[in-house]
């Protein structure tokens, strides 16, 4: 089916997300459409799979108008989206989530929903595919690529002709990736058609047959692939991004700040056993791995939020093994987890009020230091916000950059998941910036990222995690970004 | 604020008032009663004399008291049901000191005082304790601890301190009269120094949840704890600090319970006035400021309906039916939930009609 959107516009309060947009996609081909962050890709998909309504504007398939009143009636319209967090409910098997959100076939389905059939539809799709999926097995013990695979079959099961991807590679290795790759081109010679959302350039140019690109809620550019990464850098920002550049550091007469003597820890049915880490003044450490491979359960370890089983942790050359986070905390250890809105950020409170919370001491609030203090951080961080919004009416990419902005000057130890969570390359780099600005005065940045090249470019040393096991990348300008991406798969020699 | 602003809040703050009284005298004339009468009789028995004002204050007070607290604990994020108990080991603790120091009033008084705090404040942590340390949530930490007070309060009005002429089982004997709170006079039977406490605690609380950086810190933990802990807030302290104060109010508006409106210790003393306190704070959406005046209607019911139980009992075919008063209150409340519900989506959508303007 061929799907054509007609001046399509949305607006949220002031902010005009998409400014007439037409578009239109044929069938059999895979579109990439691209954009920094905050450029409206999102919120033009949401649109088309039923999840937001357009202010304005139509939606065509095969010529018809189509009006739908949501996701579910999209997919009764042939559309499907994968969004980037898969909306799976943890608590439930495979075989359930693959049931949610059908049509019952009979009455008697709608009663006593039918396992038999669903799991002969359910397997006869993955095995066609490749991809190996319990029925039995919970969504939360499944990785992201296998809930990646269950949302995609799901979809499929549905008679989904057109699926759109948001990021579908964050967070899964090259392997799977792989894998994911060769399906999609497979269903795109079936006849389907596939939208890829992304900002990773280099997975639009291995799967793309076309190129939309929007900026600040427009198109600016369509294009018919083959094209360079310097050609769609162009299309995306209007100009060439210098490449950022890794410069070596010798640390060797720095002082060793963080030192992990034989540590062991463990969450679940994740464990870390003897972990040696010794980590000197302005070094970067990179954490590379799978979602859940104990990059976040050493992170939250050192960090004192989760206890220590075995081993020591000694911090500026005093034990802290048994140490809390608040003693950590007020001697420079800085930490922030991915959840930001969950887990750093509070909802409800204002930009002031965070940076009030999170500077000086006493009963008594500065409010007038508050306030001069978050227009700074508004303009280096360029937020996009004001002094009284309150967190949550941020965006996703804007909470991030609050999040970062909120770290003190002079840490002794930054410990940060995903610290360019959910920002285009441009504002990456911005954060980047302060970021190696605070290690250049000596403070240590331990960071975990799903972006394989984020970690690669500036991280003086990598730890690979997989499944608990770690292992020690001592010069990253040794591998590549495919050769790490197999890393954490598992393969590496112990 | 401006102007416009303010008259929109006050509306919705009393469109809600009206609307519940005037669906209530429908009911009652739908029962064939006198809604002029029953009203009339409501209003007299809270505003006609320094006698009746002073009724509504008794319980105004007292309600005052602990919803300044359970204020502080809701900003923590904390259901505080364990006021109940609170208010009950503050009248216990008061009631020790009654019953067994024999000191002049300037010393006993203020001595009583603050042993009820004390007793409302270590009732208060142990809820606090009881969460931080072993993980036990506020309600069923709360409701244990309520059910463990009424107990204890009854064993020593059974036991111990039951009075020596054999009683029933009902009540201590009758406090001493230096143990009691001095009042404003014979007319007007306020006790002065819980008055003068209540108004500085609106005062000074609502000064310290809104302008200092502990205020600040309650809300953090109260909207996000794990986030609050990991920007840098002892979030196990401020809870613990948050339940301690809450205790401690509940503790002194028990005080007011046997130090002055029983005069003696009973079973039930708190007379399901810290429940009333939770109903009151959610009512005002959390918001000290409207507390007072919201908390008076309230208080004001509550003294009217023995009045019109009293009414009832002698021209029946006036009331109708006696839980009016009941009736009125549900209705009120939900009003009140429904007309804040209202406000909240009026606010949001005007805010951004208003940044509409401003693009």
């Amino acid at each position: 089916m061929q799907i054509e959107l007609q001046n399509i516009n949305k607006h949220f309060g002031a902010v005009h997300a998409n400014k007439d947009i037409s578009l239109t996609f044929p069938e059999g081909r895979i579109v990439g459409i691209l954009g920094e962050n905050g450029a409206g890709k999102s919120t033009l998909m949401k649109i088309l799979s039923g999840y937001q309504p357009a202010s304005s504007g139509n939606i065509l398939i095969d010529g018809q108008k189509v009006d739908y009143t949501g996701p579910l009636a999209a997919i009764a319209n042939g559309i499907g989206m994968l969004q980037q967090d898969p909306l799976d409910v943890g608590a439930f098997t495979v075989l359930e989530n693959f049931v949610f959100g059908r049509e019952p076939a009979s009455l008697i389905d709608r009663w006593f929903h039918n396992k038999s059939s669903a799991r002969e539809q359910l397997h006869s799709i993955t095995a066609n595919f490749g991809f190996k999926l319990d029925p039995e097995m919970l969504i939360s013990e499944l990785s992201i690529a296998q809930r990646q695979q269950l949302e995609i079959v799901r979809l499929l099961a549905q008679n989904v002709q057109t699926l759109i991807l948001d990021e579908p590679t964050t967070g899964i290795s090259a392997d799977q990736k792989e894998l994911l790759f060769s399906i999609l081109r497979e269903m795109a010679n079936d006849g389907m058609t596939i939208l890829l959302v992304s900002h990773k350039l280099e997975d639009v140019i291995a799967l793309c047959d076309q190129v939309a690109v929007l900026r600040t809620g427009a198109i600016v550019g369509e294009r018919e692939m083959p094209a360079t990464k310097a050609e769609l850098v162009t299309l995306m920002f209007g100009e060439d991004l210098p490449t950022p550049q890794r410069q070596h550091k010798n640390l060797d007469r720095q002082a060793i700040v963080l030192e992990l003597d034989n540590l062991s820890a463990s969450s679940g049915r994740l464990q870390m056993h003897d972990i040696h880490l010794s980590v000197r003044a302005g070094e970067v450490i990179g954490l590379a791995g799978l979602d859940g491979s104990g990059q976040d359960l050493l992170m939250r370890t050192i960090a004192g939020l989760h206890p220590v089983e075995q081993g020591r942790r000694v911090f500026n050359n005093t034990d802290v093994t048994n140490k809390t986070y608040h003693y950590l905390y007020d001697r420079g250890v800085v930490y922030c987890a991915a959840g930001r809105i969950e887990e750093g950020l509070i909802a409800g409170l204002t930009l002031t009020e965070h940076v009030a919370l999170t500077q000086g001491t006493g009963m008594r609030i500065d409010w007038q230091r508050a306030r001069t203090s978050t227009t700074d951080k508004i303009e280096n961080y360029d937020v996009r916000g004001q002094h009284n919004d309150t967190i949550e009416q941020l965006s996703g990419g804007n909470q991030q950059r609050v999040l970062m902005s909120l770290i003190e000057q002079h840490p002794k130890l930054m410990l940060l998941e995903q610290p360019t969570r959910g920002l285009d390359v441009d504002s990456a780099s911005g954060i980047w910036e302060k970021l190696l600005e605070r290690c250049a005065n000596g403070s240590v940045l331990i960071f975990s990222s799903p972006e394989l090249d984020e970690i690669l470019t500036y991280s003086d040393r990598i730890l690979v995690c997989y499944a608990g096991e770690t292992y020690l990348v001592d010069d990253p300008s040794t591998i590549t970004s495919t050769q790490l991406g197999h890393m954490i798969g598992g393969e590496f020699q112990r | 604020m401006t102007i416009r602003d303010f008259s929109i809040r006050l509306g919705l703050t009393l469109i809600p008032i009206i609307l519940s009284i005037l669906a209530t005298a429908g009911l009652i004339l739908l029962l064939g009663g006198d809604p002029i009468s029953v009203y009339s009789t409501l209003y007299e028995s809270a505003f006609q004399d320094q006698t009746t004002v002073a009724r509504v204050l008794n319980v105004w007070i007292p309600l005052t008291l602990v919803s300044i607290g359970l204020v502080v604990t809701f900003t923590a994020g904390l259901w505080n049901i364990g006021v109940e108990g609170q208010m009950v080991m503050g009248a216990v603790f008061a009631s020790w000191g009654a019953l067994f120091l024999d000191l002049p009033p300037i010393l006993l008084i203020p001595i009583n005082l603050v042993l009820a705090t004390i007793g409302g404040l270590l009732w208060g942590v142990l809820v606090g304790i009881l969460k931080t340390r072993l993980g036990v949530h506020e309600i069923f930490g709360g409701v244990a601890l309520n059910a463990i007070a009424n107990n204890i309060a009854i064993f020593l009005i059974a036991g111990p301190w039951e009075p020596p002429e054999g009683g029933s089982a009902q009540s201590t004997a009758p406090f001493p009269e230096n143990a009691l709170l001095p009042t404003f006079s014979v007319d007007f039977p306020v006790p002065t120094v819980l008055l003068v406490i209540t108004i500085v605690g609106l005062v000074i609380v609502g000064f310290l949840l809104y302008f200092t950086r502990w205020g600040l810190e309650l809300k953090a933990v109260g909207k996000n704890a794990r986030s609050a802990l990991l920007l840098g807030v002892r979030t196990e302290r401020v809870s613990l600090m948050a339940l301690a104060l809450g205790g401690a109010f509940a503790g002194l508006a028990g005080a007011h319970r046997v130090l002055h409106f029983y005069a003696s210790l009973r079973p039930l003393v708190s007379g399901g006035i810290g429940f009333l306190g939770l109903l009151l704070v959610l009512l005002v959406g959390f918001r000290i400021i409207w507390m007072p005046f919201v908390g008076f209607v309230l208080a004001g019911l509550l003294a009217g309906s023995t009045r019109l139980q009293a009414l009832q009992r002698i021209r029946p075919e006036l009331v109708g039916d006696s839980s009016l008063v009941g009736v009125l209150q549900g209705l009120l409340v939900l009003m009140i939930l429904y007309f804040n519900g209202i406000r909240e989506r009026w606010f949001a959508r005007d805010k951004a009609r208003k940044a509409n303007i401003h693009e």
